[in-house]
């Protein structure tokens, strides 16, 4: 227990502070930071998992992020039949193409020696096999965008309940880090950092871009929800009764009739979207507990052993025969699946699909603070470091605010410094951001809560 | 006279654009590559800091401009560059001093230097922000074509115009200067000499009696000058937006691995094969095979390869493969 009395400590702060929020802002702000904590918290598990166990660097973690969301859209959408009837062949075919092509490589991979000869084969076989692709697929995508642009104009998905996409979402990602993992593993960290950064700007362009199959920039909406719609709880009898319940020594107060009964819908109406957050928060604890319990599990296990130990000398696990090129890709591909986990969580509490919005600041650079300054290697510290950062992120808009409005408390309103701030504190956080990751860098560098490895 | 106007038509639309950019590129390849060479980390702070020097010189301009002080046909950004130059010297030399020099003191491994650039590009990226904001700037004046499509079209009495904004042939010249004085002194001064020993080998060029705070700081300074160049001109080139000089950090990067990280003359040529190829990659040729096939054979699509979506596909797939098969680059970078 006195162990892990800076770790209580630190959870309890931070609860103390979203609460904080709670009371001072609105329950809905609180609830709904709570929200995105937590899938900022699978999100660095994931990267905790590659960077932490085994000293991976993967600033890819917007392009599996991505995928995941375009699982959720894949999965729960309904299928459009005119789009699948329009151009669906043509689409199928080229996938078949595509994997007759991956197929043919493999086979000259396997049948000749490395030689120029191979490469010029393979050479003609990805670009004849582009070529052909694109001949069959053109009309496809032409006929399935033509189909009501407005509303859909793409393929649709299998009309799933959306809450099948997070387990999809893993798959899709974990493919990707597996072809990813497969080219690129060899390469020295910083390099290697640089292509899965390069790879993941390429997954977001083929989302934008490939309408047929995304919607592309038109973006998906009004995805399906794995928690009950506010407009049906409002009209629920025993969700008034409960509101009622909760509410009731307030509402006593009030002793005209009309007035209790505006009161009460107000309080349904507050009460509802606070309902709904909290459905999708207990969704989402169930899958951050799941994973830190296989992350621990793993992390104390013989398996994670051997991890840190090809992590702090990759020569001489190699010389006790521990398979280094192969743990690193699976390790790559489970890191990138969770990542995927939290990309497909996300579009669900969303509930819907934006290809724009997904940049490289927000989804990979501000994960890899969150690791940084929670304490890499330590679970618990990732998702603390989740918490910390995703918090800070929402409420230093605010704290900006105030700091700007403290500090130019001597110039006149209309001054035209203090209307400039004012108009930047956006962009404060980007600051806080920067600030709090060098000084941890500097003066904490294992992080709030550094790893900590007990031989039990 | 239809293979001329063919000519003229790729000449237009791909030759002089793909020479400015590269340039534009390879500006901020060499400053990639000679923080790696030297500081020996991935800097991915570049765009950010480019954008840095970008500010001031658009601030300087305004300034300029609100005193009257212009260069007539010139645009007045390039009367502001060596002031902006000095604040972002002053900048870097900060930023090296409080943050980078205590790990290069500590001797970290280059991944802890990559990570302390992100807190740097963070902190860059707000600074620039909220002093100009994140809005699309154009700061250019003074004349802007040297040629007009049209006076071309009279001039020499063909169907294709060529036109050359003065901004290309700017970038083109300013390059040309800076890059060739880079070179003369990494080559045959003292200094440079003892900057590229400093590279190759830091013990050696420690026990040669090199003093490394020098080194350092030449460093900087040079990366200020071409990152607030590189900066400013693709900045008159296009316009001037925060995010896109993010983003234009991964082309950059391709650049200079395409070149062989560490080897500032790769990185200059490796602007181009990246320029190149992404414009080669993405035109569509429709018009150009109209020209030189006869009409029976007239192509019925764009012939593009490839969408313009996927610009940066194209150099980030270059890389990819550059990585793959020749990983110290084209032109023999550090051996990795």
């Amino acid at each position: 227990m006195r162990k892990n009395l800076n770790v209580i400590a630190a959870y309890s702060i931070m609860m103390g502070l979203i609460i904080l929020v709670g009371i001072f802002q609105s329950w809905n702000i609180a609830l709904s930071i709570f929200n995105l904590c937590l899938i900022s918290a699978v999100m660095t598990m994931g990267a905790n998992i590659q960077w932490g166990y085994a000293g991976l660097i993967n600033f890819g973690i917007m392009g599996y992020t991505a995928l995941g969301g375009l699982a959720a859209v894949l999965i729960s959408v309904n299928p459009v039949q005119e789009a699948w009837s329009a151009g669906g062949l043509n689409i199928l075919f080229s996938l078949f193409l595509i994997l007759g092509m991956v197929l043919a490589v493999r086979y000259v991979l396997k049948k000749f020696e490395k030689s120029k000869t191979r490469t010029y084969i393979i050479a003609t076989i990805i670009i004849l096999g582009i070529i052909i692709v694109r001949f069959v697929s053109e009309p496809g995508i032409v006929a399935i965008e033509e189909v009501d642009p407005a509303k859909t104009g793409f393929l649709g998905g299998f009309g799933l309940p959306i809450i099948f996409s997070w387990v999809v979402g893993a798959l899709f990602a974990g493919g990707l880090a597996f072809v990813i993992g497969k080219v690129a593993l060899g390469l020295r960290a910083d390099y290697l950092a640089i292509a899965t950064l390069l790879i993941s700007e390429i997954v977001i362009a083929i989302i934008k871009h490939e309408d047929w199959l995304t919607r592309g920039v038109k973006n998906v909406i009004g995805l399906k929800r794995p928690a009950p719609y506010e407009v049906n709880l409002q009209q629920t009898d025993w969700f008034i009764n409960l509101v009622e319940k909760f509410n009731s020594s307030k509402l006593n107060l009030i002793s005209d009739f009309a007035e209790r009964q505006a009161a009460l819908n107000q309080f349904v109406i507050e009460g509802s979207s606070v309902f709904v957050k909290l459905c999708y928060s207990g969704l989402f604890l169930i899958v951050v507990i799941i994973l830190l319990i296989l992350t621990q599990k793993a992390l104390y296990s013989p398996w994670g052993r051997m991890m840190r130990a090809i992590r702090d000398n990759e020569e001489a696990a190699n010389a006790m025969g521990k398979n280094v090129v192969k743990q690193h890709l699976l390790i790559f591909v489970l890191g990138s699946a969770i990542v995927g986990i939290a990309g497909a969580m996300l579009v669900t509490q969303d509930g819907l699909f934006t290809p724009g919005s997904y940049r490289p600041m927000r989804y990979t650079f501000l994960i890899w603070v969150m690791v940084i300054v929670g304490g890499s290697g330590n679970n618990f510290g990732a998702i603390l470091g989740g918490f910390v950062v995703w918090f800070l992120w929402i409420e230093s808009a605010p704290i900006g605010l105030y700091l700007v409005n403290l500090t130019t408390a001597g110039l006149a309103d209309t001054h035209f410094l203090k209307i400039h701030l004012i108009e930047s504190v956006p962009y404060f956080r980007f600051l806080m951001m920067g600030i709090g990751l060098l000084l941890i860098m500097r003066y904490r560098p294992k992080g709030i809560l550094p790893e900590k490895i007990e031989i039990k | 006279m239809d293979f001329i106007n063919a000519i003229i038509l790729l000449l237009n639309y791909i030759f002089v654009p793909a020479l400015a950019y590269g340039s534009q590129l390879a500006l901020g390849a060499i400053f990639v590559t000679l923080i790696y060479g030297i500081l020996r980390f991935a800097n991915f702070a570049t765009g950010d800091m480019m954008s840095f020097g970008t500010m001031f010189t658009i601030l300087f301009t305004w300034y300029f401009q609100s005193v009257g002080i212009g260069l007539g046909v010139l645009p007045t950004a390039l009367l502001a560059i060596p002031f902006a130059v000095i604040f972002m010297i002053g900048y870097m030399l900060l930023i090296d001093k409080f943050v980078f020099k205590y790990y290069r003191a500590s001797k970290s491994p280059p991944v802890q230097l990559a990570m302390v650039s992100i807190g740097v590009m963070f902190v860059t990226q707000a600074v620039v922000r909220i002093i100009i904001g994140p809005s699309d700037r154009r700061f250019f004046d003074g004349e802007k074509f040297l040629i007009r499509a049209g006076e071309f079209k009279d001039m020499t009495g063909l169907n294709e115009g060529l036109a050359i904004k003065s901004t290309q042939v700017i970038t083109i010249f300013v390059t040309i200067i800076l890059v060739s004085i880079l070179f003369w002194f990494l080559n045959k001064t003292k200094t440079g000499k003892s900057m590229r020993a400093y590279s190759d080998n830091e013990d050696l060029a420690l026990l040669s009696g090199i003093d490394p705070k020098k080194i350092v700081m030449i460093t900087w300074i040079i990366a200020g000058i071409l990152a607030t160049i590189g900066g400013a001109l693709y900045g008159l080139d296009k316009s001037f937006k925060p995010f896109t000089y993010f983003n234009n950090m991964l082309p950059i990067f391709a650049a200079a691995i395409v070149g062989g990280i560490g080897n500032p003359f790769g990185a200059f040529l490796g602007g181009y094969v990246i320029a190149f190829s992404e414009i080669l990659l993405t035109y569509a040729y429709k018009k150009f095979f109209m020209y030189i096939l006869p009409e029976s054979m007239e192509p019925d699509g764009l012939v593009q390869l490839l969408s313009t979506d996927y610009k940066f596909a194209v150099s980030f797939s270059i890389l990819v493969i550059v990585l793959l098969y020749r990983p110290s680059g084209i032109f023999k970078g550090k051996v990795l």
